[in-house]
């Protein structure tokens, strides 16, 4: 059931588990991150991304690094860490499985979407499988309601999914298949696209189509039609 | 009535993300055209056009960007809000990614308006390929010299860093955005000082959806006659509908202000088989719904206005007979749950309450007077919490108790998935359910 | 005139019908509380920023000043009162009593009904805004958030989520007030919570603040925790003893004992605040160390006899000495009893022999003192409140946040308010010193008397200067120099409560009270006033008279509270207290006691009243708070007492007549006396040491005070970067330093902003004292690369 009561382990990071892959290099880059903005505390949330793609979740190093570099306290690095959902308090799969049960995505077969990832995975949303392989989450509206129902894998996007298509992800990526977002690159992992987030590029930007086929609707039938919004005259 | 895409029309050329195929198509003439204008006049270029702000709210853009005090001697900043995730909203995403000089050019010409020499691009983090595109974008205008020091040989200056978000649909607020572009929890600030005067690092701060910002090219270039020749009599121009949901052919419209309803599902190709609209969203969830009824409604601010809903972000999401609306109403009351910062009691502690409430009804576990204790809990809730994110949790409980009475008073005896049960309304078959349909 | 002291613009508004004017810009909740309108809130907190998040404080606002109302009810925190504004309170009007009510009822669903075990309960704003302004039942029927109880977020402090309800105005306070944001929001929406990052306890100095600001019982004293019952306390204001800042506190008692110390409300000085030293450091007099009766040495063995056996006792040694007496007051007397030791030393003892100065301290510092300190009253250019208006504002060897909290507090709000210039003239920036926005001017003792000579300073420039700068010699004598060559404002400010009321009392060997320099003329004023022929001879201040002790020169020593470790030099101390005959008046044995030949128990201060001059030279009030110890007197009525035997008349017996005594001296209006410029010595070429007493160490004062020793901050020694590679210790983490009486292992912790050739090392580190090593500010020290030191139990 979606309504729980208890937060008894809410509130603070795990920090019994001390163990980090941040070395100097590591080091190096959250201070360039740190560089970027005009005020370096801007840098926080692209720091915690690049500390989830170096130790697979918010780890104690990554937190007392950002701490000293951007001058704040530990306390208020896990208050921002914390109150964004994209970053993980233990280790996430190598790929994160999102399924979207807002609403729509929701009605439209999110739900069972869900339910059927669960039974698979044989985790909850919120765990990661033993073998760290899968982590699954229980996504919010992740705009993209025209391709629902919707998953999302590293937060590559995983449109217009039926049970077939997700038993068939699940499969390819456990076995180790390549396995193409819909609307983006192959399916590398988790942490390397927390990277990207931590604007790193990874030189995949021009992989994937320009748009998905609902994205180009409107246009299609307005070019069938002859209809432009631009004035008569103009060379578009 | 015809579609007019302006925003989408490069979306399906090949490579429509880079410069070249942007450039190819006349890409950044806009931008070389307003550096030949003074900013006044680029300023007022987008002020006379009567553009309204498309990210929910419809503040005329040209008057946000006014507001910027002349005489303050702190940096100026232009951030782009790009956190889209208002439910049922899906037309910021596939514009960065599609194309995403298009957004570029009008950072370009918006900040040559306002005068700021740094921009920031917050795309919410959930979206990994939108952001590589965007972020590729901005490497090739440094490298074409769109960006950085006297761009286009303008005697202007511009950086631009794309700022990734981290799951908070709040962040969508604008001084909630702004905190969290700081590096801290993504809670709203309080108004006044606004934007405008105290933003970004305490400077003036012009703050935009993607399309708004997107739709200053095409204002420059064409003119504000030609923009405000499009629309209605408040709500000038073209605007992108994201139709979502029960219909034949989901996605992205692109229409002048004020198409009706009916006209985009006829475009769409309708309810899918078999089945007819029961409500939909005209902007979002945080929009009061609608029903067939209002199949006629300009879809624009006033018309939407006046029947007691919002144009908020367009974004109709369509549901047919077969949809509980208790379930649907649980899980936007849960998204708000989920996504309320924390900061004011009555969205806290509000939503808190209306979710349990919901869960009730849903599980046919509520009680005589269930319903009225939920009208009373969004009276409780009402007019008093710090931003708009509660009301826009009491508008789709309000609205579906208004239409749907009902089926929420089925809670009282009845689980909503016996009442309609839930495998019919989604779009594939289940395995082993077959039988059940 | 400053910018505060102009007149405001003032809008005058209509609060439930009643007008009232208020400046420009005052928001709403304040201008009705001026008509005397209480506004229900919970967040909003008069010194902290507004923030608008519980929306407890709605009002009905019909009319904007503009003509137009707002539909909805606004939040009068956040809302600045307009010319012609009208608007309307749940006291008036339906719209805001029910907002109020609905906040209340949404509070509620998620609050535990643990009242009745609560520390808050019967002073707990939302049991009380509950009671006045909620509804008697609630509709909620559904589930409570549930946390794991208590969470310890410090020593000092735990937090009960339960009961929380996110008003944050304890992370505001860390984050504004204290700049100590380790306290701070965690989770988002129904889980939000106050928390503090795991082994990261919440230890400001000031921490103990938030569980007086929080408005429920969230964060809770565990010193305090399920004591008492608010209506079962007596409350007394009095003023806090632990430094020279002056913080008034509210002092609750329960049958005679003291439970809980608070700040209290006193705008011009701490305004709503305490460190938790002044908090929780009230435990020093209760325990089983407290002498309660008379005692005298037999035989080397102290026993305990009737008043008048000790009296005599101690008459028969002091006329013995005949002359041959110093008196030692420590720096913790009120004004009344460091007078009446001043005029004790005098009249009776016929000695100008006394010294108020327990610690580091130099003859040029005592004519200072008497030049530039002595004889000043409070004066509005030099207060709290000028400190927050000053052009600039000037540290001499001083850090606030460990020597003066309230001064600290007071000078952040200025640098955060109006980005005050604050320089601090120190060996390097410190974590306080960097809290206040201040900018570093880098010395070694050797450079100090330069820096002051090169000063930027003019008369709206506001100079504190620290009892540290005693240590280094020529030190005051250039910050006399620069102070009245360019007309800046000047204050003194030294850790001890007592220690300008001891200057203003003459408990100096060149300086009578009211600032009157000690010369034969003067000495004959003062038997005009006091009755009694007054010593007119030089005395010796505090380290002659414990060298002329050990010598034999001087016989008696009467010693008001002192410690040996506050002394340079403890062996001399231990050798005078061993030859000379000594007099103690104490409240709890001590290294002192331990050698007092005559113990003579006094009233601890919570049980006597009087007053402190605090820095400014304020008086502010002492009183009474609990009940005299039975046996013990005041120090006044001991030393008439003794006076009595020694067959003399002191002129009072009691705390009042001394302070009527005082007050009747017309100030000194003569010339001021001259220091004798002192040339400060070369700089050595070798690494010397500097060092000031942190605000936590293992002071006296904190006995008792068990959660406080755990706030103590570990003692570290910091040194430059250069310093660091040219002593070799590049790669170390723990330094050994070697002085004439021993070793002792410290961490090593590398401070680029300090000066080079110099080590920053506090004083009293528990178990490692320098004075043990034989070192003292401006000595020089040996450094030595060491391993981490074995914990106690190890091999």
């Amino acid at each position: 059931m979606t309504h729980e009561h208890d937060f008894a382990d809410t509130g603070f990071l795990d920090t019994t588990d001390q163990s980090t892959a941040i070395d100097r290099a590591a080091l190096d880059q959250l201070e360039a991150i740190a560089e970027r903005y005009p005020v370096k505390r801007s840098a926080l949330m692209p720091m915690l991304h690049f500390v989830q793609a170096i130790d697979k979740r918010v780890s104690p190093a990554g937190v007392e690094a950002i701490a000293k570099i951007l001058e704040i306290t530990e306390a208020q690095v896990q208050g921002v860490a914390t109150f964004y959902t994209m970053y993980k308090r233990r280790p996430a799969g190598r790929h994160h499985i999102g399924v979207c049960t807002t609403a729509l995505c929701a009605v439209m077969g999110g739900d069972l979407l869900l339910e059927q990832v669960e039974q698979t995975l044989g985790i909850a949303p919120g765990e990661t499988t033993e073998d760290g392989m899968f982590s699954l989450e229980k996504v919010e509206c992740n705009a993209a309601c025209d391709f629902a129902p919707v998953m999302m894998v590293n937060w590559e996007f995983m449109d217009n999914m039926t049970p077939e298509k997700a038993e068939q992800l699940l499969d390819d990526l456990a076995k180790g298949r390549d396995v193409t977002s819909t609307r983006g690159p192959v399916l590398t992992s988790w942490a390397d696209n927390e990277r990207v987030l931590a604007g790193i590029p990874d030189g995949k930007a021009n992989d994937g189509p320009s748009a998905g086929e609902p994205s180009l609707e409107g246009v299609k039938i307005a070019t069938a039609k002859g209809w432009s919004g631009i004035p008569k005259g103009v060379r578009s | 009535m015809t579609l007019t895409p302006i925003l989408t029309r490069n979306w399906g050329t090949e490579r429509s993300w880079t410069l070249a195929a942007y450039q190819a198509q006349g890409g950044y003439k806009a931008a070389k055209k307003a550096f030949k204008m003074t900013p006044e006049q680029v300023m007022n270029e987008v002020k006379d056009s009567q553009l309204r702000g498309r990210g929910g709210a419809g503040f005329p853009t040209g008057l946000k960007w006014s507001f910027v005090p002349k005489d303050n001697p702190n940096p100026r900043y232009l951030v782009v809000n790009a956190d889209e995730s208002e439910p049922g909203t899906c037309k910021d995403i596939p514009l960065l990614m599609a194309s995403p000089h298009t957004l570029l050019e009008g950072v370009i010409i918006s900040a040559y308006a306002i005068n700021a020499h740094t921009a920031f691009i917050y795309i919410r983090g959930e979206v990994v390929h939108p952001i590589r595109r965007m972020q590729q974008a901005v490497q090739e205008a440094y490298d074409a010299g769109l960006l950085g020091k006297k761009i286009l040989g303008s005697g202007f200056d511009l950086d631009v860093i794309v700022h990734a978000g981290a799951g908070a649909y709040i962040c969508g607020e604008e001084t909630a955005l702004l905190n969290s572009l700081e590096g801290r929890r993504g809670q709203p600030r309080l108004r006044p000082p606004f934007p405008a005067v105290a933003g970004l690092y305490a400077s003036p701060t012009v703050i935009n959806n993607v399309e708004s910002i997107a739709s200053v090219p095409s204002i420059i270039e064409y003119g504000k006659d030609w923009f405000a020749a499009m629309g209605t009599e408040k709500s000038k121009g073209f605007t992108i509908y994201s139709l979502s949901g029960h219909v034949k052919r989901p996605g992205q419209y692109e229409a002048p202000l004020g198409v009706t309803m009916r006209q985009l599902l006829e475009l769409a190709g309708g309810i899918r088989d078999g089945h007819q609209l029961k409500f939909f969203t005209p902007g979002g969830s945080s929009t009061p719904i609608l029903t067939a009824d209002d199949l006629d409604v300009p879809l624009d601010y006033e018309g939407l206005a006046a029947k007691g809903t919002m144009l908020g972000t367009k974004a109709m999401q369509v549901f047919d007979e077969t949809t509980s609306v208790v379930r649907t109403t649980l899980r936007w009351v849960e998204f708000y749950e989920h996504e309320s910062c924390g900061k004011c009691t009555p969205c806290r502690e509000g939503n808190w309450w209306l979710g349990q409430l919901l869960a009730k009804l849903e599980a046919g576990k509520g009680e005589e007077g269930d319903v009225d204790k939920l009208l009373q809990v969004v009276d409780t809730i009402a007019g008093k919490s710090f931003c708009p994110l509660a009301e826009g949790a009491l508008a789709c409980v309000t609205s579906a108790v208004q239409h749907f009475r009902d089926e929420f008073e089925v809670g009282y005896h009845t689980p909503a998935w016996e009442h309609l049960p839930y495998e019919l309304s989604a779009v594939f078959t289940v395995p082993g359910k077959e039988d059940e349909q | 005139m400053s910018e505060s002291m102009q007149f405001a613009e003032m809008v005058t508004i209509t609060v439930d019908g009643v007008e009232v004017s208020v400046p420009k810009g005052t928001l709403v909740i304040r201008a009705a509380e001026a008509a005397g309108i209480a506004i229900p809130r919970f967040c909003d907190h008069p010194l902290l920023e507004p923030v608008g998040a519980c929306r407890q404080c709605l009002v009905e606002i019909t009319d904007a000043g503009n003509g137009r109302g707002f539909p909805k009810p606004q939040p009068s925190c956040t809302t600045e009162a307009a010319q012609g504004m009208v608007l309307a309170t749940g006291a008036t009007s339906a719209q805001a009593a029910k907002a109020q009510a609905d906040i209340l009822e949404l509070l509620l669903i998620n609050h535990p009904l643990d009242c009745p075990v609560c520390d808050k309960a019967g002073e707990c704003p939302l049991q009380n805004q509950a009671m006045a302004n909620g509804r008697a039942s609630s509709d909620f029927d559904g589930a409570k958030r549930q946390y794991s109880k208590l969470v310890a977020i410090s020593p000092t402090i735990s937090l009960d989520r339960e009961r929380c309800v996110l008003c944050t105005r304890c992370t505001r306070f860390a984050d504004q007030i204290a700049g100590d944001p380790m306290i701070h929001l965690v989770e988002r929406g129904p889980k939000q919570q106050i928390g503090v990052y795991p082994d990261r306890p919440y230890d400001s100095y000031f921490a103990g603040n938030v569980v007086q600001i929080c408005p429920v019982g969230a964060l809770t004293s565990n010193d305090y925790r399920f004591s008492a019952r608010p209506f079962d306390l007596a409350s007394t204001v009095t003023t806090c003893e632990n430094c020279a800042a002056g913080c008034q506190l509210r002092v609750d008692t329960r049958r005679g004992e003291v439970l809980r110390r608070n700040a209290g409300d006193c705008p011009s000085i701490n305004e709503e605040w305490s460190c938790d030293r002044g908090r929780f450091g009230f435990r020093s007099a209760m325990g089983e160390d407290r002498i309660r009766r008379p005692m005298i040495r037999k035989k080397g063995q102290l026993i305990e006899v009737s008043w008048p056996q000790a009296l005599a006792a101690a008459a028969a040694g002091l006329k013995k000495a005949a002359g041959k007496t110093g008196v030692l007051t420590g720096g913790r007397l009120t004004l009344e009893t460091a007078y009446a030791y001043s005029a004790f030393a005098r009249t009776v003892l016929k000695t100008n022999s006394i010294d108020f100065r327990a610690r580091p301290a130099s003859e040029e510092e005592a004519q200072f003192l008497a030049r530039m300190v002595a004889g000043q009253r409070f004066d509005e250019a030099i207060s709290y409140t000028a400190l927050e208006g000053a052009k600039k504002v000037v540290l001499i060897m001083l850090e606030p946040e460990e020597e003066s909290p309230a001064i600290f507090l007071r000078l952040r709000k200025a640098n955060r308010a109006r980005k005050l210039v604050v320089e601090t003239v120190a060996p390097f920036l410190s974590p306080g010193a960097a809290k206040i926005g201040a900018s570093l001017i880098a010395v070694r003792p050797s450079d100090l008397p330069g820096a002051i000579r090169d000063l930027d300073i003019d008369s709206e420039t506001i100079v504190l200067a620290g009892e540290r700068l005693a240590s280094v010699p020529g030190g005051f004598t250039a910050l006399a120099a620069r102070i009245e060559a360019s007309s800046a404002k000047l204050a003194w400010v030294p850790r001890r409560a007592g220690e300008v009321g001891a200057v203003q009392a003459g408990c100096l060997p060149n300086l009578l009270p009211a600032g009157y320099p000690l010369t034969k003329t003067n000495a004959k004023t003062f038997k005009a006033h006091w009755g009694a022929k007054t010593a007119s001879e030089p005395g010796l201040d505090a380290a002659g008279q414990l060298k002329a002790a050990a010598w034999g020169e001087l016989k008696a020593l009467v010693t008001a509270g002192i410690e040996a470790a506050d002394f340079c030099d403890p062996e001399l101390v231990n050798k005078a207290l061993t030859e000379a005959f000594v007099v103690s008046l104490e409240s709890r044995h001590s290294d002192v006691s331990e050698f007092a030949n005559v113990i003579l128990p006094v009233d601890v201060l919570a049980e006597v009243s009087g007053s402190f001059l605090n820095w400014e030279n304020r008086r502010c009030a002492v009183n009474q708070v609990v009940s005299p110890a039975r046996a013990a007197m005041s120090e006044v009525r001991v030393l008439a007492a003794l006076a009595t035997a020694l067959g003399e008349d002191l002129g009072f017996d009691n705390s009042v007549d001394a302070g009527e005594s005082f007050a009747a001296i017309p100030p000194w209006t003569g010339d001021k006396p001259k220091i004798v410029p002192v040339t400060p010595p070369p700089a050595k070429g070798s690494v010397m040491i500097m060092t000031g007493r942190e605000l936590m160490d293992d002071s006296r004062c904190l006995d008792g005070a068990q959660a406080l020793r755990a706030v103590e901050r570990t003692p570290i020694v910091r040194m430059s970067p250069a310093t660091l590679r040219a002593e070799g210790l590049a790669t170390s983490t723990y330094v050994r330093l070697t002085g004439p009486l021993g070793s002792a292992t410290f961490p090593l912790q590398v401070e680029p902003t300090m000066v080079d050739g110099v080590i920053w090392v506090p004083p009293r580190t528990p178990g490692n004292p320098l004075s043990a090593l034989g070192l003292e500010a401006d000595a020089t020290v040996m450094l030595a690369a060491a391993p981490e030191p074995k914990k106690e139990g190890e091999e």
